[in-house]
């Protein structure tokens, strides 16, 4: 059984790498270019892992991965923050409101892998 | 034995001797034993009030009104009996502030005004100046009269005698002489002369011993004593109409009018002003002045009345002039040396009078008139001069021997029309105009400059012209005319019955109007504004004197021995003993004996006192067991000046501490600013790397991806590093165009600016992204017909704001179906380029974001959402490099129908066309 993550973010070539990133380690592979399809896709498709960009248009990374919280149903949910703002408040912003990681772009792929492998193990 | 050489010779003899008495009285006072430091001698001095006006002109006056000649004396005598602390408080004033004579009091009280100074200078001089010329006449005709001995001649009539002949020239000029001799040897810093005060008693000795000499021989040489005089008198109706006083209502106002004007006269006339206030040596001289000086005018008065009846007994219709009875009766009786010695007292009368009169006038001229005048004139440069002590010497020589040629001159041209008195009141009438503002400059803290200067400008040219004209035009020297039609022929302005007023001899009429004039403007003017700074200040200095500055009057020191048997005898001693006992315990002592005799024992003392029988009463109690005198008005001035310069330095603390809190003010702001600068950078340079990275991650990512997996199929690859290539691309591109914001931005850009001709521009342009426009089947239509549209500006630069307007448009059109399109249009003043497409619009509030940096219009408001392409700088950019050449751009829309925008440039003068206005443009 595979682990279904939910790729969030509006850049179209980086949905591509992490699409072709996540599929190639084996998990099943939902995406969403805005906040709202987030939230809507997550509730159908009950993902184990939210990768999730902060600045996106319609809602912002940080209200999605409040609003994940607040669903009963994914409560197990680990999310990680992908962002290119790498201050030291936003860091702090992101998992206090109720991310498990919080990664800097540009990432490096392998740790990235590993980390979500380590999240879902 | 009377011929003219003897008489001359005498009074040579005569001036030599006073002149003598003065040295040596000067070589006394170089050497600190003062020979006028005397009551006395303050007294006698005094006595320059009795001039020939008195000596000769009194028994003139008795014989055509009886006592009439009196108020004159009883005036003074009600100034010095009931009213000596007026003068005593101008002393004190006087001599705080080293005034140096009424034209400097006046200036001083009122702010230091140079110009008051100089007014009071001129009244003086010219109300003066008439009273000069009566002693020229009293000493030349009394010459003339003694020449012709033994025969009694009654002198030529002024201004008959052929100028080289006229005995008054030369007396005129000797007495200028004597009086350059006396009063101007040297320069005296306290502006005191002690030796002409020294020579004025001993000629007020003279005059007085020679007019009593004259009214012992009447009265008992020829006569049996006043009785007699009298009773002969009494049987003669025309003479015994002496006898009696006022006969009519107008005489007792005459007399009313007269005590008034001389009791201001004797305060205020330059000369007495100089003796009794400048010349003081000492206040407490005044004490025996306020009776001595009565008593000497009692003295000189005794025997006006019997020998003016003598003179009438004696002269009766013989055509002798009644103002000579004192020197002609003697001669008519040959007793010479009487007569010389009469002669030698009016000599001495007038002697006084003009040396002391013009002392004082010159050194109001030079100090109040010239010496401003002269500081002003910068070529002089006597303001930087070190020692002006010569010139101001040479000036007051020269002012000496000016006055007297003026009197001399009003003696020629007018002397003849007035009896003696008459001159002498017009004299009186001009300076009472003074007493307004120097009583009430003393009494009244409100009076201002302005309220000074118009009341006395306008009792000035009152006097003037309802007394001194007339009494030019009664002499000849202006035609009459205006005496009896008034000026104009309006009878209201009748100088002698202005506004109608009737019924009052002339003098009266003057005084009447002159002073409500000057005493309602004075007023008037003054309340019209509150007293400036330095005026209060004077005005503290010369009304309040050491009480008024809330300064502790006591200096001195009375121990419980001398102030509890005090405070008891009005508080009964018990109480008073309690109060001590309270006041002791205050101090931490325990018993009323142990109490020091010093100044806050008094002051508790007069506090005590001032409950009981108030606050004047108890200073006057106290004062009468203090050892030592209240606080000089010096030490009070000294005080007030250190209070002054406190209260000048907290107002510079506040000024420093207000200027410190608007520093403070404008250093929060600038800082407030600063911090706003800082966090705005601080976004920018997060934004930045906000789109730095996000390319980068791409970039990263697929790298990696095809580094770590070789083995990824050949479409995916190219795929893949299609996408790296074109994330670079964007990468240098967002690079470059924040280096090109910032150098704009910053000022830095380098700038070629040219005539550009717009259309070749936008043709230019438009070339460009040809390509772009085809792949993405969009429509773009020029406007060409606007060739020759010229403005001034960087080519290239204006190509960039084109080509991004342009691909701006083409971002947002939809593909297939958009249109773009390009109009060019001028007014004469601008030209306007418009670049308009029907992609989706922007909403009205995003209007002005999207220019600025990083904000791009995607139909919402949110921040760098849904990714148009580009870096959300080209707009910003476009604005900065419009602006840059006094240009505007700005975007015309409606959500959903479209978008235009526009920037216009100023036109450049010259072009093919500057006046065409076309359409085309939004």
């Amino acid at each position: 059984m595979s682990h279904r993550i939910l790729i969030v973010d509006d850049e179209p070539n980086i949905v591509i790498s992490l699409e072709y990133l996540m599929k190639k380690e084996g998990f099943q592979v939902a995406v969403a270019t805005d906040g709202e399809t987030a939230l809507q896709l997550a509730a159908e498709f009950v993902p184990d892992l939210v990768l999730l960009d902060v600045m996106m248009p319609k809602k912002s990374g940080f209200e999605v991965c409040q609003a994940l919280r607040a669903v009963p149903a994914l409560v197990a949910t680990k999310i990680i923050m992908l962002t290119a703002k790498g201050r030291e408040t936003e860091v702090t912003k992101g998992l206090a409101l109720g991310a498990d990681v919080y990664i800097t772009k540009p990432f490096s792929t392998k740790d990235l892998v590993l980390q979500i492998k380590s999240l879902l193990a | 034995m009377l011929q003219s050489w003897v008489i001359v010779l005498a009074s040579f003899l005569y001036l030599g001797i006073l002149f003598a008495i003065a040295w040596y009285a000067d070589r006394r006072a170089d050497t600190g034993r003062s020979l006028i430091a005397n009551p006395m001698v303050y007294a006698l001095s005094l006595g320059v009030y009795c001039t020939t006006w008195t000596f000769y002109g009194s028994v003139g006056r008795a014989a055509a009104s009886g006592i009439g000649f009196l108020p004159i004396y009883l005036g003074p005598t009600l100034l010095f009996a009931l009213a000596g602390f007026i003068l005593h408080k101008m002393i004190r004033v006087a001599k705080a502030n080293r005034i140096t004579s009424i034209a400097d009091f006046v200036a001083s009280r009122y702010g230091k005004s140079q110009l008051l100074g100089g007014l009071v200078t001129v009244i003086a001089v010219v109300g003066v100046i008439p009273y000069i010329a009566l002693q020229l006449k009293a000493v030349s005709n009394s010459f003339a009269i003694l020449a012709s001995y033994p025969e009694i001649v009654m002198p030529a009539t002024a201004g008959a005698v052929p100028l080289i002949q006229d005995s008054a020239l030369y007396v005129a000029m000797i007495l200028a002489a004597f009086t350059i001799l006396f009063g101007t040897r040297h320069l005296d810093a306290t502006e005191r002369h002690e030796g002409m005060v020294a020579a004025i008693a001993v000629e007020s000795v003279v005059k007085l011993v020679a007019f009593l000499a004259v009214g012992v021989f009447v009265v008992w040489g020829m006569h049996d004593g006043v009785g007699d005089i009298f009773a002969q008198a009494a049987a003669i109706p025309e003479v015994a109409r002496r006898l009696t006083t006022a006969d009519s209502p107008a005489a007792y106002g005459t007399w009313g009018t007269l005590i008034f004007l001389s009791l201001f006269a004797s305060l205020l006339l330059p000369r007495q002003f100089q003796i009794a206030v400048v010349e003081n040596v000492d206040e407490s001289h005044l004490r025996r002045a306020v009776w001595l000086f009565p008593f000497y005018l009692f003295l000189i008065n005794l025997f006006v009345l019997p020998v003016a009846l003598a003179g009438m007994l004696h002269f009766q219709g013989a055509g002798v002039d009644a103002d000579t009875f004192v020197l002609t009766l003697p001669m008519a009786h040959q007793q010479e040396g009487l007569a010389l010695f009469v002669y030698i007292g009016g000599l001495s009368a007038a002697t006084g009078m003009v040396i002391v009169e013009t002392i004082a006038l010159s050194t109001m001229v030079c100090n109040d008139l010239v010496m401003p005048a002269l500081l002003r004139l910068p070529m002089l440069g006597l303001a930087t001069r070190a020692d002006l002590s010569g010139l101001l010497l040479e000036i007051r020589r020269w002012a000496i021997a000016v006055i007297l040629g003026l009197g001399y001159l009003y003696f020629r041209v007018a002397g003849e029309a007035y009896a003696l008195v008459s001159i002498g009141l017009i004299s009186f009438a001009a300076v009472a105009q003074f007493a307004p503002v120097v009583i009430g400059g003393l009494f009244w803290k409100g009076g201002t400059r302005d309220g000074a200067l118009a009341g006395l400008a306008a009792g000035f040219v009152l006097w003037a012209y309802t007394l001194l004209l007339p009494s030019f035009a009664k002499s000849g020297w202006l035609p009459d005319g205006f005496i009896a039609h008034g000026l104009f022929g309006i009878e209201l302005l009748r100088p002698q019955h202005l506004f109608g007023l009737t019924g009052l001899d002339e003098i009266t009429h003057c005084l009447v109007w002159s002073l409500l004039v000057n005493l309602g403007a004075y007023i008037g003017v003054s309340l019209q504004r509150v007293p400036n700074l330095r005026e209060a200040r004077q005005a503290t200095l010369f009304v309040g004197g050491a009480e008024a500055a809330g300064i502790p009057g006591w200096r001195g020191s009375a121990g419980v021995a001398d102030l509890l048997p005090l405070a008891g005898r009005f508080l009964g001693l018990e109480r008073a003993q309690e109060a001590f006992a309270r006041h002791a315990r205050q101090r931490g002592l325990k018993a009323i004996e142990e109490l020091p005799a010093d100044t806050r024992l008094v002051n508790f003392a007069e506090t005590l006192l001032a409950g009981a029988i108030g606050s004047a009463s108890a200073r006057a109690m106290v004062a009468s067991v203090v050892t030592e005198e209240p606080l000089g008005i010096d030490e009070v001035m000294n005080i007030l000046d250190e209070a002054s310069q406190v209260r000048a330095y907290t107002r510079e603390l506040e000024q420093k501490s207000l200027e410190l809190t608007r520093a403070t003010a404008e250093l929060r702001e600038a800082n407030a600013r600063l911090q706003q600068l800082d966090r705005m950078k601080d976004d920018f340079i997060s934004t930045v790397t906000h789109e730095l990275r996000t390319p980068l991650t791409s970039i990263r990512a697929f790298s990696e991806m095809l580094q770590e997996d070789p083995k990824i199929d050949l479409p995916q690859r190219v795929r893949f590093l299609g996408i790296i290539v074109s994330e670079a691309v964007r990468l240098s591109r967002l690079i470059n165009q924040i280096l090109d914001l910032a150098k704009l931005e910053s000022g830095r850009a380098e700038w070629t600016v040219a005539a550009v001709d717009v259309a070749e521009v936008i043709r230019e342009a438009a070339e460009s992204l040809t390509v772009l426009f085809a792949e993405k089947h969009v429509i773009l239509e020029l406007d060409g017909r606007e060739a020759g549209l010229i403005v001034l500006a960087d080519r290239d630069r204006l190509m960039q704001v084109m080509v991004n307007l342009l691909s701006n448009a083409l971002k947002f059109v939809p593909a297939e179906s958009g249109r773009v399109k390009v109009g060019v249009g001028g007014t004469t003043h601008e030209v306007r380029v418009s670049v308009t497409d029907n992609g989706p619009g922007i909403q009205a509030e995003d209007q002005d974001m999207i220019f600025d940096k990083f904000r791009q219009g995607a139909g919402t408001s949110d921040v760098l959402t849904d990714k148009p392409q580009g870096t959300g700088l080209g707009l910003p950019i476009s604005r900065q490099i419009i602006e840059y050449f006094n240009g505007r751009l700005w975007v015309e829309s409606t959500l959903g129908a479209g978008a235009c925008f526009v920037f216009a440039l100023p036109r450049q003068a010259g072009d093919n066309d500057a006046s065409k206005s076309t359409g085309g443009v939004p």
